[in-house]
Formats: C-alpha cells, structure tokens, sequence
C-alpha cells in the first residue's frame, strides 16, 4: 500500500518511521505529481500557517482535494487537522476544507501549557491511547457528516473520522503506539486503489490504457 | 501537574515534559526561523512562511557592530511580537542568566535560546534547563558540546556557525563535526564508548543513546550564517533539521521576497531546479564578512562551555 506524506514542513519523517515500520510503502510529498499513485496521504504536525502558505504556493490544494473526493483517505495530525477543517479559526490561509469540522488553532495556550494525556478511543478497545498535545488545536465542532473518534477525560472531542478522512488534535506519530496508524492503513485500504482510479481517469480523457 | 485549559483536558494530564518539549522542535523540522527585531518584521516573516520567530533587540550582524553588552530583549517589545503572530515566538537569553530565562517563561515565549549571540552570564556554568517547563535550544560546534547541553535539558540543537557574518563556513564546519562525531559512534565496538565519553566530555547514557539513533537524540537546525536559499538549502544537505536565519533576512536589500525564497528552498532543498528558480531577483543579500576579519576575542561561536 503506498502511503504519502505531505513533507512540506513538519514531523513527516517521524510519520515515514511509523509506517514504514507497519510495513507500508511510504513517499515524502512535495509536488503535485507525487500524490498520483497513492492510497493514502498523511498530513503532518508543524506549522498550519507555513504548510498552508506551501500548499497554496507548490498548488497542491486542488489536486488533494480531487484526490480526497475520489476517495483516497487522509489523515491530519494536529497542523493537518487544522488544513482539513472546514472552518477553522485562526488560519489566514486557505486549508483543503474537507472534513465537516470546525477548529480553532492553538486554543488549549502556548508551549507551556502543552500537555500529554490519556484518551478513551471506544473504537480501539477498553486500552487508553497515550497522545501528546502540543501547540494543539481544538475541535470545536463535530458537523453531521464526520463523528467523534477519541476523547480526553473531561470529554473533550480530539480526533474525529469522516467516511475515509480522520483528524487528531495529537500527535500518535511521537509515541509507540501505532494504533492510529493502523487504523489509517485500514482505511487506505478500503478505498478504491488508486490504479483502477487512474485508469478510470485515463480512459475519461481518452488516453491510452496501459497495457 | 494538571493542565490549567478549561478546555476538558484531564487531571491526569501533564505539562512541560521532555516529550512535549523535544516535540514542539519536531513540528518546527523542515522549516525555517527567522530572527526579528520588531512585529512589522514578525509579520513579515510569518507572512513568508517561517515556522517560529526569535524576538530580539538588535539582529547578530548590529550587535557585532555595536559592541557593548548584548542581553535578552526588553519583555515589552517580547509581549508585541507574541502578540502580532500566531506561530511560535522563542526569544535569547545570556548564557548562564537562569533569572533572564525565567523572565522569558513568564513572558510566554515557546522556546527559549540560551545563546552565545548574547553575552555570557556565566563562564563556567549554561542555565539547568530542566526545571523549566519552556523548552531551550542551544548552540554547539561538535558532537560533545551538543551532548553537554541536552543533558543539562535542551530540547533542540543548532549549530552556532558564526552569526551576523552572512558567512555559512562555520555553520558548515559544526554541521560536519556533530555527524563526524555520530558517525564515529557508530563505528566504535561496545566497550570502547566509556573513553569516548570521557573524551567528548557527554554523559555516557546520551552517547549510547546516539549511537543507536544514528542521529543527535533532539531536533538540530543549522544557524550561524545563511544568508542565501542555497546556503539554507546546503545545511538542509549536510543533515540539518532546519535553518535559522537572523541577519541574513533583514540586513538584505529587500527581505519579504529572501524570507519567502529561503521557506522555499528548504522544502525543496534536494531539488536544485527549484533552489534556482526561488533564488533569482532577489537583489543583495547581506554584506557578509571573512572569518580572518575578525578579530578572534570577537568570536561568538567560542562562548560556551
């Protein structure tokens, strides 16, 4: 399964690690180019504001977004929660407004008030899932369309799942617990591989197919 | 401690822990941070895609000039920088000046530079950076500097280079001489690691722990001395997490189009089709200055111990 990183500032190769451990076949994304054949793409942790301005600037937004609406899954921790919002306060920039969410960037205060904290992921099992907040975003508001995935103690919403798109408010990429990750593979490989996706679109535009 | 949110963070949940400090710096990779002197800079910078700023009073190549005490910025023009942007703001303190480093915790900064750009507090002693719940990056020239500072708490590395030269030899020399060092590392049977701890003047735990990474246990940037998209991109090749920049940006003739070129060029900074296309047009960089120039007490990349 190849998975994608968008690696355009950010932990991306803290991402690489993980899944490479997983066994996936995973690629650094920094051009448009780089996102056709994949199954899936990871958008990291680092800064909204610069990846948001280098997705804009490289014009990667469409062609992610096509991508996404095709069914391709995609996950955002924490900046890339943030770019998959559809409403997300504090960005001064366009984000790829997939996920019927709203966030607000750097809500729960600055690097002081960062925190580690144990969460209840009902869809993995009774075990907690230790994450690691940092500069994080909070999720504001579940839309219809996308639902709650884990929470904190006090009942805080931190991640959510939207048919084939999740977002975490966390970083799952800085701890050894590859759950997340797991269940991302998961959901890359229930969406329509990216070969027939390709073909399909070849024969729309009346190319060749490939032998 | 529980985390003061409001937000339904739990009891349980802890604040300034060693993962959460070495992890701000893991989101900060790939990027670029740029020193600034004022918000209309902070602005510019955040405007151009830097991944954090450092607040301070005068940038490298005005305090070489200058001369005098350098010192940790006035709180007041802190606070306006934190104020303008919503990236990460980190701010210097002197080395050894643990009252100045607590100052700017309170301030809020995200990160703090214990720095040598600064003058030494201490010639004997850095800061115990672990008490703090902010975290710190350091300066260092090899392999055993960079070792002594996280064991005394820093979260992040750069390179010291020599700042406000505009000249990136040093930045590549120390570049160099820390993954010389790791590499050696690797090289060297078991037993042998006692000595070379001893000889690195590092903790033996955080020798072992390097060895197996194959890379410095904390994010490590490059600084001292980019100036241009290729010198950012260089140090990007050497094996830098990312790039500082100070003077090079706003001691240029026209800095908004150099902060946002140098952005470019780190993300790509494998693709030299790309570092040309962001470079051209960008009018005089800084100045810059010959190592032998300069007198060696002059030196800030020997502040440090």
């Amino acid at each position: 399964m190849k998975i994608g990183v968008l690696a355009l500032q950010g932990d991306f190769e803290e991402h690489i690690s993980v899944l490479t451990k997983l066994g996936a076949d995973a690629s650094e994304v920094r051009l448009p180019e780089q996102l056709d054949d994949l199954d899936g793409l990871i958008i990291p942790g680092g800064e909204s504001t610069t990846i948001a301005r280098l997705l804009a600037r490289w014009q990667l937004l469409s062609p992610i977004r096509r991508r996404a609406l095709e069914g391709m899954a995609v996950w955002g921790t924490c900046a890339g929660a943030i770019l998959l919002a559809e409403r997300a306060t504090g960005l001064d920039r366009e984000g790829l407004r997939l996920m019927d969410i709203a966030v607000e960037r750097n809500a729960y205060g600055r690097q002081v008030d960062s925190f580690e904290a144990e969460l209840s992921v009902p869809a993995f099992g009774s075990r907690p899932f230790h994450a690691v907040f940092i500069r994080a975003p909070r999720i504001s508001e579940i839309g219809a369309k996308a639902k709650p995935l884990a929470r904190l103690a006090g009942g805080a919403v931190v991640a959510a799942q939207q048919d084939q798109l999740l977002v975490t408010a966390f970083h799952p990429e800085l701890t050894e617990d590859a759950r997340f990750h797991q269940h991302f593979l998961e959901l890359a490989a229930a969406s329509p591989p990216a070969t027939i996706r390709e073909t399909e679109s070849q024969a729309a535009t009346g190319a060749r197919r490939p032998a | 401690m529980p985390a003061k949110d409001g937000n339904g963070a739990s009891q349980a949940s802890e604040t300034g822990t060693w993962k959460v400090k070495t992890g701000l710096a893991q989101m900060l990779k790939g990027g670029v941070i740029m020193d600034v002197v004022t918000p209309e800079h902070a602005k510019i910078a955040e405007e151009a895609g830097a991944c954090a700023v450092m607040a301070l009073e005068r940038v490298p190549a005005d305090i070489r000039a200058d001369g005098g005490v350098a010192r940790m910025s006035d709180p007041e023009v802190i606070s306006r920088i934190i104020d303008t942007v919503t990236i990460p703001v980190m701010a210097k303190c002197r080395i050894g000046h643990l009252v100045e480093a607590q100052v700017l915790e309170a301030l809020g900064v995200d990160y703090i530079d214990e720095s040598e750009v600064l003058t030494p507090a201490d010639e004997e002693h850095h800061v115990n950076k672990h008490p703090f719940k902010v975290p710190f990056v350091c300066g260092c020239r090899n392999l055993g500097e960079a070792l002594r500072r996280i064991g005394e708490g820093a979260a992040m590395m750069r390179t010291k280079g020599e700042a406000g030269t505009g000249n990136i030899v040093e930045a590549v020399r120390h570049m160099r001489a820390v993954w010389d060092g790791i590499r050696r590392l690797q090289t060297m049977p078991e037993e042998e690691l006692m000595a070379e701890a001893k000889e690195l003047g590092a903790p033996l735990e955080l020798v072992r722990e390097t060895r197996s990474l194959g890379r410095l246990p904390v994010v490590n940037y490059a600084a001292g001395g980019v100036a241009t998209p290729a010198d950012a991109a260089l140090m990007m090749q050497l094996g830098a997490d990312g790039v500082f920049i100070g003077s090079g940006i706003f001691k240029s003739e026209d800095p908004a189009p150099r902060a946002h070129a140098v952005v470019q060029a780190v993300t790509h900074f494998q693709d030299p089709k790309i570092i040309a296309e962001v470079s051209r047009g960008l009018g005089e960089p800084m100045r810059g200055l010959e190592l032998s120039q300069i007198p060696e007490e002059e030196l800030l990349a020997k502040r440090g111990w």
